[in-house]
């Protein structure tokens, strides 16, 4: 099978990366492994989230910034293609802090910032009353919070049905349960093979295979630099509403159960959940929501998300064959409307096209 | 729809469900006094508000769920006792 | 944390010989049940039974007292009421009783969780007023409580063994509606050697369907489109037989299509399964011991794979025996001598199981059900459904869960994992093997939030109803 572009991947990175190009009238395929596979697009929280982000990096700041506010249009495609509702909230969220202190530190880190952006970076201070008055279920020892108007969620599994569905009714190709096994450069072109498939020969190849690029990517002369991180969550069942917006660590889902989360740990490819961790989790949520001490915990898991040296995205084409572009982020839910939108024109080539230099390989040589 | 054979001399117990009150016996589950008064359904699914009551017995199909002081339960794993207050679980805020 | 030689799950016929047969030979033995006597669903409240009771329940429930008599009498730990939420493969077991998180750790684990009933999905299963026809049993055994004018429908002795309990407690069931067919009496006597061994459970068979054609329960055979009518709760049975369409009306529908291992914990702890096709269902794959994927963990009993309660002993005892010389107190031979007997009798039973599976086999369209029937009752998740999801690309029951919820509730897959991995086997053509099944992950049954909060630091034990 030949193909234009051959995205391998079919997460929510790859996804968004393929709607993205077919919107743009290339042909795609998009090659994805089997169902046991690890899948940090089934791992995450879905937030789509502003504020914490690039503290010490205002590229990255001002890149997710632009996602986020990029994202009900991207939200509405999708919702219109695939005809299945997002639930895309984007009415602000906090990040809650136990103490003064915690608090105070973190306050400085987002002046620090602003001032760096101009003073263009939105967000607010909350004491304990003024937290309480919008949410009031928080309990009495929260301090306060980090309030940014421009946080969010979504139903990131709907996401992911949604995107597949947009991929299909745009023509895209979409192979699932044949794992990558080797990309190889033939001339122009890259052959790809995978397992239980015949191999497919494409113009170019985007690599956005979350931890697969951990042996693919040195095939395309590509770092790959990222590691495993483990993250635990817990899901509880469905409840009456009790949170208005969504904060880091606990947000209710639009289907009613609370969500809480994440721990995070560099335990190699382990995905296994333990009691310990999740009663830390679930300590510190009952700390945070008092009423959930009665919520019954239905289902943990732990996934793996993608962590690169700086927590930042990658985005670099490859230097010694061209054609082959590399992407990778810990933010897969928030950067999808980049993924889907702006990022497209890098991948094309197009005459205006994102300035992502500060994701490329090259900060990491030493 | 279900009638009790022997266990005439078997205590009883009083609690209420959604307010009304079910008279049951000593070594009942809730589940089982419950239909023994009559009570087929239990709660509303919190998906499409459709109509459930226990169906395995046996507390593997989480189909029996109640509220007891608060946390919500397998009716069929709870021994009924006098002066419970049992609800049916609210229905989440609807979704699309 | 308090640690043990060997720790027992489940309480029924299976973990109360093994743990007996253990804590005999000198270990430290734990056993956790979660009902509130032991006895496990077959023995189901025997201790507790009056002579009424045990009069229409029949003489193989009053064969499970002596097993009560020898867990009593042995010198181990039995808690009941204990509701297991997390096994780890470091062998820790977390568990919940009365409101409280405990944890404790072994060097030996068995899993005797024994079975759970078949999902039996089709049209209006899950109206109020149908329940399985275990369900009917566990309320006669607990409650004295009998379903009036109920149709039991399916396929299984348990469907025979209910209808005949219930005759003799007086509320004889409206109907009978069977959905073996000729095929599956061919496909059984291929087994010939099984039939021949299982003469008794046969004759037994034979016994209970003459008593009840006397008492004139009618009784449909060859059933097949099967529908419970009703809009909020069960009105009645539809189906055909015999090339006529049927309607009992009924207020009560008991269904049954025989149990099938409950795997809940063997899946938690990632051991190794292998479907099996003439139960058509999973196994953890186990040594003729009982010794699973992993060398310190043992499974015995209908939760290793279906074969009756008299099997179940006999593999809690071998499996009790092989912990023993794994654990070096017993060599390979003293193991033999003292687990001779159950070995034997296990496989005289095991030996009646391919004519059994085969005779009972449920039907393609319990298996794999039409597109309108729900398969995962808690998110109601359509069988339709997961066939687009097949068609969206997904290969297996991960994928399937993320796109359409389905094993996401309560219930934990419980219902619908196996008619998943069935539909999906069907719709993308592999193995069900190959297709999988839900990855099952803590909590092995739904627990406060409260309750594990105390687990990482006192302070978040909540005192009894409180509220906060």
């Amino acid at each position: 099978m030949e193909t234009e572009f051959a995205i391998i991947g079919g997460g929510i990175v790859g996804l968004s990366l393929a709607y993205g190009l077919l919107r743009r009238g290339k042909t795609v395929c998009v090659l994805d492994e089997g169902d046991g596979a690890f899948r940090a697009s089934r791992g995450n929280f879905g937030l789509v989230w502003v504020q914490s982000k690039g503290l010490h990096h205002p590229a990255y700041a001002q890149w997710t910034r632009a996602s986020a506010r990029a994202y009900r249009s991207f939200a509405d495609e999708i919702e219109t293609v695939s005809d299945l509702p997002l639930n895309l909230q984007q009415d602000g969220g906090y990040i809650i802090h136990m103490s003064e202190d915690s608090l105070d530190a973190d306050r400085k880190l987002y002046e620090g910032l602003r001032s760096r952006l101009g003073g263009d970076y939105p967000f607010e201070v909350m004491g304990h009353n003024a937290l309480k008055t919008e949410e009031p279920n928080i309990g009495p020892k929260v301090a306060g919070a980090l309030y940014c108007k421009e946080d969010g969620h979504v139903n990131p599994l709907r996401l992911l049905r949604g995107l597949t569905v947009a991929v299909r009714h745009l023509g895209g190709t979409l192979r699932t349960g044949h794992k990558v096994t080797d990309v190889t450069p033939q001339g122009a072109e890259f052959s790809i093979t995978a397992e239980d498939a015949a191999p497919i020969t494409a113009k170019k190849v985007v690599l956005a295979a979350g931890l697969g690029a951990m042996s693919l990517g040195p095939k395309l002369g590509f770092k790959a630099p990222i590691r495993p991180q483990q993250g635990q969550i817990i899901i509880t069942e469905k409840l009456p509403k009790l949170m208005n917006r969504p904060n880091v660590e606990v947000r209710q889902v639009d289907e009613g159960g609370i969500q809480i989360g994440a721990s995070s740990a560099e335990v190699g490819l382990n995905d296994r959940e333990d009691v310990a961790t999740i009663a830390g989790l679930a300590a510190h949520a009952v700390d945070m929501f008092p009423k959930l001490a009665r919520a019954k915990m239905l289902r943990s898991w732990a996934a793996l998300r993608i962590m690169s040296p700086d927590g930042l995205p990658i985005y670099q084409r490859s230097a010694r064959h061209p054609g082959a572009y590399f992407v990778t982020c810990h933010s897969g839910i928030t950067l999808a409307a980049a993924h889907a939108g702006v990022l497209g024109d890098w991948l094309t080539d197009a005459a205006e096209q994102p300035d992502v230099s500060a994701f490329g390989e090259d900060r990491f040589d030493v | 729809m279900f009638e009790r054979i022997g266990h005439s001399a078997t205590a009883q117990v009083r609690f209420t469900f959604n307010g009304e009150t079910v008279i049951g016996n000593a070594g009942d589950s809730l589940a089982a006094a419950l239909l023994a008064a009559g009570h087929k359904v239990f709660r509303d699914t919190p998906t499409t508000a459709a109509p459930r009551g226990p169906f395995c017995m046996m507390g593997s199909c989480f189909d029996c769920l109640v509220v007891v002081d608060g946390e919500t339960v397998q009716a069929c794993q709870i021994p009924a006792q006098d002066g419970l207050v049992v609800t049916s679980p609210p229905v989440p805020r609807a979704q699309p | 944390m308090t640690r043990v030689d060997l720790i027992v799950i489940g309480a029924g016929p299976a973990g109360m010989a093994g743990a007996t047969m253990a804590a005999q030979q000198g270990m430290s033995v734990l056993v956790l049940d979660e009902q509130p006597a032991p006895g496990g669903q077959i023995f189901r409240n025997l201790g507790a039974s009056t002579a009424q009771q045990r009069q229409m329940l029949g003489p193989d429930y009053t064969a499970g007292q002596m097993l009560l008599d020898g867990l009593a009498a042995a010198p181990l730990t039995l808690i009941s009421g204990a509701v297991v939420w997390d096994v780890d493969q470091e062998r820790t077991v977390t568990y919940s009783k009365d409101g409280k998180a405990y944890r404790v750790k072994a060097d030996y684990l068995l899993l005797s969780t024994g079975a759970m009933e078949r999902p039996v999905p089709l049209p209006g299963w899950t109206l109020p007023g149908v329940m399985t026809a275990g369900a009917a049993q566990i309320l006669m055994k607990t409650s004295g409580l009998l379903a009036k004018d109920a149709v039991l429908a399916g396929s299984g002795p348990l469907l025979y063994l209910v209808a005949v309990q219930m005759l003799r407690a007086g509320t004889p069931p409206k109907a009978l509606v069977e959905t073996q067919t000729p095929e599956n009496y061919r496909a059984a006597l291929r087994h010939a050697g099984g039939a021949l061994r299982g003469w008794k459970a046969l004759a037994k068979g034979a016994r209970m369907l003459r008593e009840l054609r006397r008492a004139g329960v009618p009784r449909y055979t060859a059933a097949r489109d099967l529908a419970i009518t009703g809009d909020t709760a069960a009105s009645g049975l539809r189906f055909t037989a015999k090339g006529q369409v049927h309607h009992l009306e009924c207020a009560t529908v008991l269904l049954h299509q025989g149990v099938v291992p409950n795997t809940q914990i063997t899946r938690a702890l990632r051991l190794d399964h292998q479907w099996h096709a003439g139960q058509r269902c999973f196994h953890p794959v186990l040594s003729p011991w009982g010794q699973s994927s992993h060398s310190q963990i043992y499974v015995a009993g209908d939760g290793a794979a279906i074969a009756g309660a008299k099997a179940a002993e006999h593999a809690g005892q071998c499996a009790a025996a092989d912990i023993l010389r794994c654990a070096g107190r017993i060599t390979a031979a003293q193991r033999d001598t003292l687990a001779a007997s159950a070995k034997r009798n296990l496989a005289g039973e095991q030996a009646l199981r391919p004519f059994l599976d085969a005779l009972y086999a449920p039907p393609a369209a319990i298996l794999r059900p039409s597109d309108a029937v729900t398969v995962c009752r808690c998110e109601e998740v359509s069988a339709g459904d997961i066939r687009a999801y097949a068609r969206l690309g997904c290969k297996g029951p991960s994928q399937t869960k993320a796109f359409g919820r389905a094993g996401m509730g309560p219930c934990q897959g419980r219902t619908c994992g196996l008619t998943v991995t069935e539909v999906l086997a069907q719709a993308t053509g592999q193995s069900p093997q190959d297709t999988g099944y839900f990855k099952i992950r803590a909590p092995l049954k739904p627990v406060t939030l409260g309750e594990v909060a105390a687990l990482h630091s006192p302070a978040h034990q909540q005192p009894e109803g409180q509220d906060t």
